[in-house]
């Protein structure tokens, strides 16, 4: 009973209640395919030699450990202490998936690769594994995306892949996810969908969470290292789910706290948010079985956050189980705490986080008065703001 | 017997095939869809499948995508459309199935779902998203109510899972005539034929199949091949420019 956290997903990808695979059958043998190669060659000694050699060499693992001390200092507060996931190449967690999706792909044989992107972090990191392992590649991104996250944009050109615009629903995330699906159903038999998060069908959130769980197995040791003792907190932003899960894997069999921060957007009760946990309920949405915006007829609502990468109306199915299981805690920053801390990190530290990450410094902030100056918290830095200055200055009405 | 079995069952004793035409409940108004349920009936239609709007309908092509939307903006809901069901059983029976997501059926509530749609006059569900595996529940439901389930099948399906969908199928199967979406362009090739061989030769169940076809001629090639042909966009399509479908169904049903 005590790792129950252990044991999911079950083989049919349900951790507990949650997850599953909801799919067309056009791509039921891709997904059994897929899952047999990842149990495969993650197994395999060549294919972990060849993605630890990228971890080093290409991504710059292993990140370091921050000690905050300024932002400490200025909360006056607890220790924090900074995963600096934005100092991985092309700047966020995304390419620690998204490189290793590369390798699994052109191992099946694939020659092509094709991703969502919703802040444009996704679709940089698959593009820079397409680039790197020699694959075709293509990107699918919201037009409102596409807009907020222009910079973006031109890398993942930059990088070879074609950037499709997506012009349905909401023209963001979802609306991506749709269209790479729908690519994924008509060119399965030599594309690889790379999905950017624990979201999807089995065996994505499984995979994903694997591939991104060396965020927190080094985090952990890093910390016994530095400070002889775990944290007793940790943070992180929460889109689709895989940098805090990244982050928090490597501790669940700990007693530490964990708080996962969703997009509250203008706040809950104006409904132009991303907190699925404080507003949405259980449903069925690209592929599994998890807490969902959506209306009283089952539509999928629209979202809202100054974020790109948290403006999703899902969540991992894996943290909806954890959340039952009272092991992460859920909660909300709005755009304007993490435009706050966005400003703050900048000023304190010399470190411009993105906005998805500035949503967990938002929490850090408001939870520091709270905790003992020895205690400590450990706050996933998922990625850089680079992509966001434009868009930031253009809420603060300032013309580059 | 389901009403939909003895559809096919009494087709195959004329020789014949079925005709299942789709369309987009709602688009452009419920009272639009009951009289185009009505004209495809006098029109030779076998079984009709209505469409109930999803927001993100990920197995549909651009035709099918925007037809619902336009419903939705309208207001159409699950809710309606069995309402609608009830009022067309007032003056039809003519072999209805309902094809949705399955988010739009599990936030009704599975279980008040199967009972109202059964009671409304419903014969079968297709649910894209919905593979046999995760449909246990759903499946044991519909049995004890009498719902068809349909399931889909597709030219990337393994032994395996035709096994699966064989056995989990009941009314017809679906087969989908290309690796793609809604709307896409069919190709009938010996690919087709080997794949329709090989599932005949697993299963006694109709076979259906569906996806990309557009018009007399692709029906009619289809329709040797298969028990039934279904057509979707290209009637959804007809129905988005304002133009009458009657016609263009009657030409079908001579062609199959
Ligand atoms: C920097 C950064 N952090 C966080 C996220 C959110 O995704 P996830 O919850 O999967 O980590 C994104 C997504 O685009 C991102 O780019």
């Amino acid at each position: 009973m005590r790792n129950k956290y252990k044991n999911v997903p079950d083989s049919k990808g349900h951790f507990g209640q949650y997850g599953g695979r909801f799919v067309p059958e056009t791509l039921m043998p891709a997904l059994i395919e897929l899952e047999k190669a990842y149990k495969k060659y993650t197994k395999d000694k060549d294919f972990l030699k060849e993605l630890k050699t990228l971890q080093t060499e290409f991504i710059g693992r292993p990140t370091p450990l921050y000690f905050a001390k300024n932002l400490s200092e200025y909360l006056d507060g607890p220790k924090i202490y900074l995963k600096r996931e934005d100092l991985c190449h092309t700047g966020a967690h995304k390419i620690n998936n998204a490189i290793a999706q590369a390798l699994l792909a052109r191992r099946m044989g694939k020659t092509r690769i094709i991703a969502e992107t919703g802040a444009g972090q996704h679709g940089v990191a698959t593009a820079t594994g397409a680039a790197h392992v020699g694959l075709d590649c293509e990107i699918f991104m919201g037009s409102e995306d596409i807009r907020r996250q222009s910079l973006n944009v031109f890398r993942m050109r930059l990088l070879g892949a074609k950037v499709i615009e997506v012009t349905t629903g909401s023209k963001t995330l979802k609306d991506a996810i749709n269209e790479a699906l729908r690519d994924w159903t008509t060119n399965v038999v030599n594309t690889h969908y790379v999905m950017g998060t624990v979201f999807g069908p089995h065996p994505y959130p499984l995979m994903v969470r694997e591939f991104q769980s060396v965020i927190g197995i080094e985090a952990r040791q890093q910390i016994m290292q530095l400070e002889k003792r775990l944290p007793d907190c940790l943070i992180a932003c929460v889109g689709g789910g895989s940098n805090s899960i990244g982050l928090f894997y490597a501790f669940l069999k700990d007693n530490i706290r964990m708080i996962g921060v969703e997009a509250g957007g203008h706040g809950i009760k104006s409904g132009k948010h991303a907190a699925r946990f404080a507003g949405g309920s259980l449903g069925i949405f690209q592929g599994c079985k998890s807490y969902l915006l959506q209306n009283r007829d089952g539509n999928v609502l629209g979202t809202h956050s100054v974020s790109a990468g948290l403006d999703y109306a899902s969540v991992g199915p894996e943290h909806c189980y954890l959340r039952d299981l009272k092991k992460i805690e859920y909660t909300y920053a709005t755009d304007k705490e993490a435009l706050k801390a966005f400003d703050l990190l900048s000023k304190t530290e010399g470190i411009i986080p993105a906005l998805e990450s500035a949503h967990a410094v938002a929490e850090g902030i408001k939870l520091a008065p709270s905790m003992s100056k020895n205690s400590i918290i450990i706050l996933n830095l998922s990625g850089r703001g680079d992509k966001d200055v434009q868009e930031v200055a253009r809420i603060k009405g300032i013309n580059l | 017997m389901s009403r939909i079995s003895d559809t096919f069952n009494s087709l195959k004793k004329k020789g014949s095939k079925a005709l299942i035409p789709y369309i987009m409940a709602g688009d452009p108004s419920l009272d639009a869809t009951k009289q185009f349920v009505l004209d495809l009936e006098s029109a030779g239609a076998d079984i009709i499948e209505l469409g109930v709007p999803f927001s993100d309908p990920l197995a549909d092509g651009p035709t099918i995508q925007r037809a619902a939307e336009r419903s939705l903006l309208h207001g159409t809901t699950l809710r309606k459309v069995l309402k609608l069901v009830k009022e067309i059983r007032t003056e039809s029976d003519i072999a209805l199935i309902l094809m949705t997501y399955y988010n739009p059926v599990f936030k009704y509530g599975i279980d008040k779902f199967v009972a109202e749609a059964v009671k409304a006059g419903v014969n079968g569900v297709i649910i894209p998203d919905l593979i046999p595996d995760e449909a246990q529940d759903f499946i044991r439901l519909a049995r004890n109510h009498k719902l068809d389930t349909i399931f889909l099948l597709a030219p990337t399906s393994t032994q395996a899972r035709i096994s699966k969908v064989v056995n989990a199928a009941t009314g017809f199967i679906y087969y989908v005539s290309i690796t793609g979406i809604t709307g896409s362009r069919l190709s009938i090739g010996k690919h087709l034929k080997d794949n329709l061989n090989l599932l005949k030769s697993t299963t006694k169940k109709p076979i259906a199949v569906g996806f990309g076809i557009s018009n007399p001629d692709e029906a009619s090639a289809v329709s040797q091949l298969a028990d039934g042909v279904i057509i979707g966009s290209a009637i959804v399509k007809l129905i988005a420019q304002g133009k009458g479908i009657k016609s263009f169904v009657k030409n079908l049903r001579k062609a199959i």
